[in-house]
């Protein structure tokens, strides 16, 4: 048996270290990983707990990401529970797996500690790999801070694992500014942490020989698209699900989550949509705003990126006038994912909201509080003209001079 | 209990089937023979990975399998480290006390083309071998990609015609020599590596018994005839292969430990390379009088092999 570890009422953790004793906690049956920037903490980490006796489970070091990816994906076949950890350009040598984890229905945990993805060569935090894998047909979660690194990790396990959902859950952090910034965590104990979690229940077990049974078959026209849509719509069905962990992990916890974390919105005339870290920046951004200006600011971050929580996206910013959605990866000639995905969620609502494009913070660079207050002032301009007032995508915080696409016609 | 004294080929067919005959695979394909052995021979519960390539196309097509057996696919380049993942949560599950047959043996074998064994899976394999899992990966060595219509493979022998490296006007196809996986997983750190082929049925399930009976990865390359690519009548794959052994082509050995080299089969009558050759459409420009050093070549080759061989036998290191 596995020594258990007495925590502190507040532990002092980055994010890495806070999914590291998650992990610990699920009493994880096989995580095959492979190190790589800003992630590797997690995979030292849980290889020095396995060091010290506090694992039970098989820690493989495996060659890359993507045998990283294929061996969790066999283990999880093998009926017991899977996690790993990658960032950038590994989440990137992972992806052909991350789809075969996803369509073949099983639940792996994957911590991604979000950075940007080369060329040029970049180990700093963005969400290009998060885009990356946007239509994996994973459940895809959102941190914003390292208590929330540690509280997403014990519910992707419940949502992954659940026998209606069955599919592999991501949870996504801010590379350096959450994975490598120390921060007070609450953590539950061991006892009350595993039995949240629950025992895995194998499902189609490889290791059950008395029912064989066959992972990873091939499926062409007659039954690939049946396959497709079976997967996408448990995905959908996540979506309660999702609700009920997190009702059930309020009640262990006292920490509340939703699919979209709503920040001062009621009364907003201008939201700000983000995610990972930036979602506090805007926070205290908005705040100051009010105070400081009276200008009504309120912040929308995605809790739940996948299934895309359009309903909620939807209720959360139907009564503002202006909407910034701030994306953090090269849009590679579209509008951002945000952008698309907010606008289609407002487009249909009676106010239609105008919503512009912020991209940011590339290869880590550094967001500032200054930076979103005058966000909020373009978008308080947009909602007093009634029109947007510049072009619909903007790069801020870039050098030389200003950068904008997408011209508006009449401002709409 | 496990099938250890198998005498003939009839007591042999009487054996248990987890490989159902309803499958795609060409008329005439020796995967099946081979896959089929691999399962006959023993009597242990098997988890068995196959990586994308033509067994796995034909045997798992939903909603149907051929798989009377733990069966799993992921892609094309990771069956060795699929049989590494299920094992690791074999192990974990042991200790765990999770199992459903805790007691029942088990053993993990993974299967691949050369395609994904000489060429895109190779580093997955080295890794798993390299990590010591205890596994048996069995190569289905066609000489080529033969799933996607006959590209050249790192397996296939120089002077092949291949869709990618076709015999033509001014190439005689194929201009490199076929790797040499049993040398390279030998020193990977493979427990047992053997070279075996379908026609030479009790030498192989030895082969197979002795890697499913070791406590370590082993790697297996089994000579596998293709009809289709290498152009031969399909009732000929047994004949085709004899050839290859007899010619030494296709010697027959093992590597245990990565230094104790045996060879498991002397043909009474060595016969030549080119008898070999002109029995497959492959080879077929390799007779036109210009091509002719090559056949020459080849036969020094497979001499000096044969020669390396019997040394390194008798030398024992």
């Amino acid at each position: 048996m596995a020594e258990k570890i007495d925590l502190q009422e507040i532990e002092v953790w980055d994010g890495n270290y806070a999914a590291t004793q998650a992990m610990r906690q699920a009493q994880i049956d096989v995580v095959a990983a492979y190190p790589i920037t800003p992630s590797t903490p997690i995979v030292e980490g849980y290889a020095s707990f396995m060091a010290d006796g506090y694992i039970d489970g098989e820690f493989v070091m495996v060659e890359s990401e993507h045998a990283a990816m294929s061996g969790c994906v066999a283990a999880a076949a093998a009926g017991g529970r899977v996690a790993t950890a990658t960032s950038s350009q590994g989440f990137a040598l992972m992806v052909e797996v991350l789809y075969q984890a996803s369509g073949m229905r099983l639940p792996i945990v994957l911590n991604v500690a979000n950075r940007a993805l080369a060329a040029p060569l970049n180990v700093r935090g963005d969400h290009s790999d998060m885009y990356l894998g946007r239509d994996s047909g994973w459940v895809q979660m959102d941190a914003f801070n390292s208590q929330e690194v540690y509280d997403m990790n014990l519910c992707a396990f419940r949502v992954g694992e659940h026998p209606d959902i069955r599919l592999p859950v991501m949870v996504h952090q801010d590379g350096f500014v959450t994975s490598h910034t120390a921060q007070n965590v609450c953590p539950l104990s061991d006892d009350i942490a595993y039995n949240f979690i629950g025992e895995y229940k194998p499902m189609d077990d490889l290791l059950d020989f008395s029912r064989p049974v066959t992972h990873g078959a091939q499926t062409e026209e007659d039954w690939h698209y049946e396959h497709k849509a079976r997967q996408h719509k448990a995905l959908m069905d996540a979506r309660p699900v999702i609700e009920s962990v997190f009702a059930e992990f309020e009640k262990v916890s006292g920490r509340k989550y939703k699919r979209v974390e709503s920040y001062m919105t009621e009364d907003a005339e201008v939201i700000i949509v983000a995610l990972g870290s930036t979602v506090e920046s805007a926070r205290l951004a908005a705040k100051q705003l009010r105070d400081e200006e009276g200008i009504k600011a309120g912040v929308v971050g995605p809790r739940v990126i996948r299934p895309f929580p359009f309903d909620a996206i939807r209720d959360a910013l139907e009564n503002c006038k202006a909407i910034g959605a701030m994306d953090r990866s090269c849009p590679g000639g579209a509008l951002g994912m945000l952008f698309n995905e907010v606008s289609a969620a407002v487009y249909a609502t009676a106010n239609r909201p105008l919503v512009t494009n912020y991209i940011y913070g590339l290869g880590g660079r550094d967001l500032a509080i200054v930076d979103i207050k005058a966000i909020f002032r373009e978008l308080k301009a947009n909602a007093d003209a009634g029109k947007i007032t510049t072009q619909i995508q903007q790069f801020i915080g870039l050098r030389g001079p200003k950068l904008g696409f997408f011209e508006t016609r009449g401002g709409k | 209990m496990a099938i250890t004294s198998v005498k003939n080929l009839k007591e042999f067919s009487t054996t248990n089937e987890r490989f159902e005959g309803a499958h795609l695979l060409c008329p005439g394909c020796a995967h099946s023979m081979i896959v089929r052995e691999l399962m006959n021979c023993t009597d242990d519960n098997l988890v068995i990975s196959t990586n994308t390539g033509c067994l796995e196309v034909s045997t798992a097509v939903y909603p149907y399998t051929s798989w009377d057996t733990s069966w799993i696919h992921i892609g094309f380049e990771n069956a060795a480290t699929a049989a590494a993942g299920a094992e690791a949560m074999y192990k974990a599950r042991k200790r765990k006390g999770t199992l459903k047959n805790p007691d029942a043996p088990v053993k993990f074998v993974a299967f691949g083309g050369d395609g994904s064994t000489y060429d895109i899976g190779f580093q997955w394999l080295s890794g798993a071998v390299e990590r010591g899992h205890n596994f048996t990966y069995i190569c289905l060595d066609n000489e080529n990609y033969a799933n996607t219509g006959g590209q050249r493979s790192s397996s296939t022998p120089i002077g092949a015609s291949t869709t990618t490296a076709p015999a033509g006007r001014v190439s005689y196809g194929e201009k490199r020599n076929k790797k040499d996986m049993l040398a390279i997983m030998a020193a990977n750190g493979a427990s047992y590596v053997a070279q075996v082929a379908p026609n030479k049925w009790k030498n192989m399930a030895q082969a197979f018994q002795k890697a499913l009976a070791t406590d370590g990865p082993c790697y297996i390359n089994a000579l596998s005839a293709c009809t289709t690519e290498w152009k031969f009548d399909p009732k000929d794959t047994i004949n085709i292969s004899d050839l290859a052994t007899d010619s030494l082509v296709f010697p027959l050995y093992e590597i245990i430990d990565g230094t104790e080299l045996n060879i498991t089969y002397r043909p009474k009558n060595v016969l030549p390379v080119k008898d070999y050759l002109a029995a497959q459409g492959r080879f077929k420009h390799l007779f036109k009088p210009e091509n002719a050093y090559l056949i020459e070549e080849w036969q020094k080759r497979v001499d000096a092999k044969w020669e390396y061989l019997q040394r390194r036998e008798e030398a024992r290191v």
